[in-house]
């Protein structure tokens, strides 16, 4: 593969802040945005609290056709979309629209309005035959996974390949994996690559409540996303999305665009375990970990940062610290390793493309976010997890990892602007 | 480096589940006839509804293929996920031992329309009874990812694993993603598509399809290319394929049946049908392109037929853009007027059935159409004969998706530029 892939666009909807400077100022002052979920009443549940966006379309220039048409997961995506695209200089109509994709990542897509509708066409859940004339309209455009990145790529003409993609809880890196490989592979020169989710429903939240995935620490909810500390107890939902321009470096010089960074590999397995479950061994995301190192001509010892998977589950954060050490050997004790899920929550889907925004920005501003809420060590997880305070570093080079439903395992490497090239 | 000769993505196994029958015997003898399964909706709880004719999948008995382990965690779509992924091993006689390493066989799949009868369940339990009556299944059920997760771990497959939440055309997108990762390296991917999408809620949510066929005779239901064209019919079941390096098929002793050659995507907007045909038309030129093919190479066309007179006229008119003189020449066919769109497994189906139409030298008709309004050569009423050695394979999605996927006959490369690339 001899095309290269730039960053030259990231937008952000998340938890605590709309847009990228806010989303960064969240992340380096290690505020949490975890509370008590208002987004619906949540008494009844094990789980009331989540990372929700403080979202108003309006003020984000969506208009009242859009908002009617569009799930508030899209509208995030729009949003997100429309920074990127800014962020980037992109020039759409200098922009070959057929040599431009989309690849746009959701966990769970239009199910927060498929419930919505359910609960009037079923009548509370009162019967299996649903009556269809109570029904709105759209409703089958939730239905539709394939809608978000019909969605984006409408907004901004796209013509090329356009997919969206749900791995679970590593579409946001899966998304991004593959448009960079459809623009190393010569398949587009230009993509729109992130992921959304906006999964604070009562059936998302039961769902996860049945398996005690999520953290029951209602009393505490701006403390209560933990990764790697010992008394974790799950992880925080969360809502957003993250829109990243991907570019090959070449048009991306050409048209003078400001490079933030290069999408330097990207590999994925899957566990064949368990849908729910890791091994303590961590083979298979190291397994992904060597192969997008591989991608990269990279030896683990040139990672400069891990940006965790850090669910805060138990299981999860032991899996990914043997994981980590087992492709980085002893240098994974000499570098930071956090996790931004202890800020802004678990977003499902989207959390892996918001997780690589944070690393462009990252390597952009030389600073690594913090792990918030970690104080008490835990012996299965004994890496420098950057407890509370960001960290100025040289970042040359950082990885990104996700875990997910299914026994997927993800791993994207960046390569900053002083990253080393074979 | 020595010149290698390039890794090709050959198709050695095929397992279906549809309408017409499990496995491909039963299926391949209706479809050659020209039968139509296509049945007023027989499903509980959606007598009252106004979708009158879908493509059903009858006496699938899942406890006589699949564990109850599995069966009790999974939604009807894995169901014929996993039973079609067994189909389509021993069709390619692929088993364990021929293994060299897990992370050498990848699963992929797209998928439209999720866990619907599961989710159905659990929603009517949560809203019906509360939060604590939702199972705990219902989160690794009802994601679009439950099927690469499940035959990921059933088989024991920890190779590259992806799913692509399409809705038609990420069928064909989801074959293109195995063909991608055999040439990177992966040795086999077992992929494809199912949908089950005729739960009571699900048929609710895609009333809102305009192009849905409201038709209650299933002669008439789904027609496309005449005058009567009236939208297309829903249907479940669909295709899994096992899909190998050709090497390393031809090592372990199995002969490649078919090579995916070529493939592409492009977008042109939701329910745009008249834009679609420059999509249509693009994507098929680029799929050309890339299996070295020129438009008269084409023997047999796969139609994506939608059965909507404006998108009809678009798809008649992209072949003609695409072939030239050709199209008026070449034979078209849409054998699933017999089985009804099963979403993203439509055009999977018609990928099988392209593979069974070439080893039989024989075009399969398009049941219940005649009086053709289009320039095209549809084949109907009954097979023709012919030797078929490259089969073009079109599929378009309801929120505006064009794929072309080439097939060429077992691994034989096009004749005249043979020399060249062997």
């Amino acid at each position: 593969m001899n095309r290269r892939v730039a960053v030259t666009g990231v937008g952000v909807v998340a938890p605590g802040g709309i847009g990228i400077s806010q989303f960064w100022d969240l992340l380096s002052n290690g505020r949490t945005a975890t509370r008590r979920i208002s987004l619906f009443d949540p008494v009844g549940l094990r789980s009331q609290i989540a990372a929700e966006c403080d979202f108003d379309p309006a003020a984000h220039g969506l208009d009242h056709e859009t908002t009617e048409r569009c799930d508030r997961y899209i509208q995030f995506a729009l949003v997100a979309a429309t920074e990127a695209v800014r962020d980037a200089g992109l020039d759409l109509q200098r922009t070959d629209p057929w040599r431009m994709g989309a690849s746009l990542g959701s966990a769970v897509g239009g199910t927060t309005r498929l419930e919505h509708d359910y609960v009037l066409v079923s009548a509370n859940g009162a019967r299996w035959d649903v009556d269809h004339q109570r029904a709105e309209p759209s409703l089958h455009r939730a239905f539709t996974p394939s809608t978000l990145a019909s969605a984006v790529a409408e907004e901004f003409g796209v013509h090329g390949p356009v997919q969206t993609v749900s791995t679970g809880c590593t579409s946001g890196l899966d998304a991004v994996g593959y448009a960079y490989h459809a623009i190393a592979e010569g398949r587009a020169d230009v993509c729109l690559a992130g992921a959304s989710d906006s999964p604070i429903s009562p059936i998302t939240m039961a769902c996860f409540d049945a398996i005690k995935a999520t953290s029951p620490n209602n009393d505490d909810a701006a403390h209560a996303s933990r990764p790697f500390d010992a008394r974790r107890d799950g992880f925080v939902m969360g809502e957003g999305a993250a829109v990243l321009v991907l570019e090959e470096l070449g048009h991306a010089r050409a048209r003078g665009a400001e490079v933030y960074c290069e999408i330097a590999g990207y590999a994925t397995f899957g566990n064949a375990y368990h849908m729910t479950g890791l091994t303590k061994e961590g083979l298979e995301m190291s397994q992904a970990i060597d192969g997008a190192l591989g991608q990269a001509r990279l030896n683990g010892t040139d990672i400069d940062y891990v940006n965790a998977h850090g669910s805060g589950t138990k299981q999860n954060d032991r899996h990914e610290t043997a994981a980590v050490k087992r492709s980085l050997g002893d240098h994974a004790y000499a570098i930071p390793m956090s996790s931004i899920k202890s800020m802004v929550g678990h977003s499902l889907g989207a959390i892996g493309s918001i997780e690589v925004a944070a690393c462009v920005l990252a390597l952009s501003h030389q600073v690594v976010p913090p792990t918030a809420n970690y104080e008490t060590p835990d012996p299965e997880c004994d890496l420098d997890y950057v407890p509370r305070v960001a960290r100025e570093r040289k970042l040359r080079h950082v990885l990104s990892v996700g875990s997910g439903f299914g026994g997927f395992q993800s791993a994207v490497v960046l390569r900053g602007p002083e990253g080393r090239r074979q | 480096m020595s010149r290698q000769r390039p890794r090709r993505a050959v198709v050695t196994g095929l397992g279906v589940v549809t309408p017409h029958g499990i496995g491909t015997d039963v299926f391949w003898k209706t479809v050659k006839e020209g039968g139509s399964s296509l049945a007023p909706v027989g499903k509980e709880g959606c007598d009252h509804l106004p979708l009158r004719i879908a493509g059903e999948v009858r006496d699938f008995d899942a406890d006589a293929l699949i564990e109850g382990t599995f069966l009790v965690q999974t939604d009807r779509f894995t169901h014929f996920a996993m039973a079609a992924t067994q189909l389509a091993l021993d069709d390619a006689g692929f088993g364990r031992a021929d293994i060299d390493s897990p992370y050498s066989v990848g699963v992929f799949t797209a998928a439209g329309s999720g866990g619907g009868e599961f989710g159905q369940r659990e929603l009517q339990k949560l809203w019906g009874q509360g939060p604590r009556h939702v199972g705990p299944y219902q989160s690794i059920a009802w994601f679009y990812a439950a099927s690469t997760g499940q035959i990921s771990i059933r088989n024991g497959f920890k190779g590259p694993c992806g799913v692509v939440a399409g809705d038609e055309a990420g069928g064909l997108d989801a074959l293109a993603h195995a063909a991608h990762a055999v040439r990177r390296g992966t040795d086999a991917v077992v992929v494809g598509a199912t949908e089950a999408p005729l739960a009571p809620y699900s048929i609710v949510c895609q009333l809102g399809y305009p192009e849905l066929s409201r038709n209650d005779d299933p002669q008439r239901a789904y027609r496309p290319f005449t005058t009567a064209a009236c939208g297309f019919v829903p249907a479940e079941g669909g295709a899994m394929l096992v899909v190998e390096e050709e090497r390393a098929a031809r090592e372990r002793g199995a002969d490649p049946r078919a090579t995916l050659a070529g493939h592409a995507a492009t977008f042109t907007g939701a329910s745009r049908w008249a834009d679609s045909r420059s999509g249509l038309a693009r994507a098929i030129s680029t799929a050309l392109t890339e299996a070295d093919c020129r438009p008269e190479d084409v023997d047999i066309v796969f139609a994506d037929a939608l059965g909507v007179p404006e998108a009809d006229e678009a798809e008649a008119l992209a072949l003609t853009d695409a072939l030239g003189p050709h199209a008026r020449r070449v034979p078209v066919t849409a054998p699933k007027t017999g089985m009804g769109r099963a979403y993203c497994a439509a055009p999977v189906l018609d990928v099988a059935t392209a593979v069974l139409a070439m080893e039989h030298g024989t075009i399969p008709p398009t049941p219940n159409v005649f009086d053709i309004c289009h320039h095209v050569d549809l084949v109907v009423g009954r097979a023709r004969a012919a030797e078929l050695r490259t089969a073009l394979v079109l599929s378009r999605g309801l929120m505006g998706f064009n794929s072309a996927l080439v097939l060429r006959q077992g691994s034989v490369p096009p004749p005249e530029r043979r020399s060249a690339s062997v």
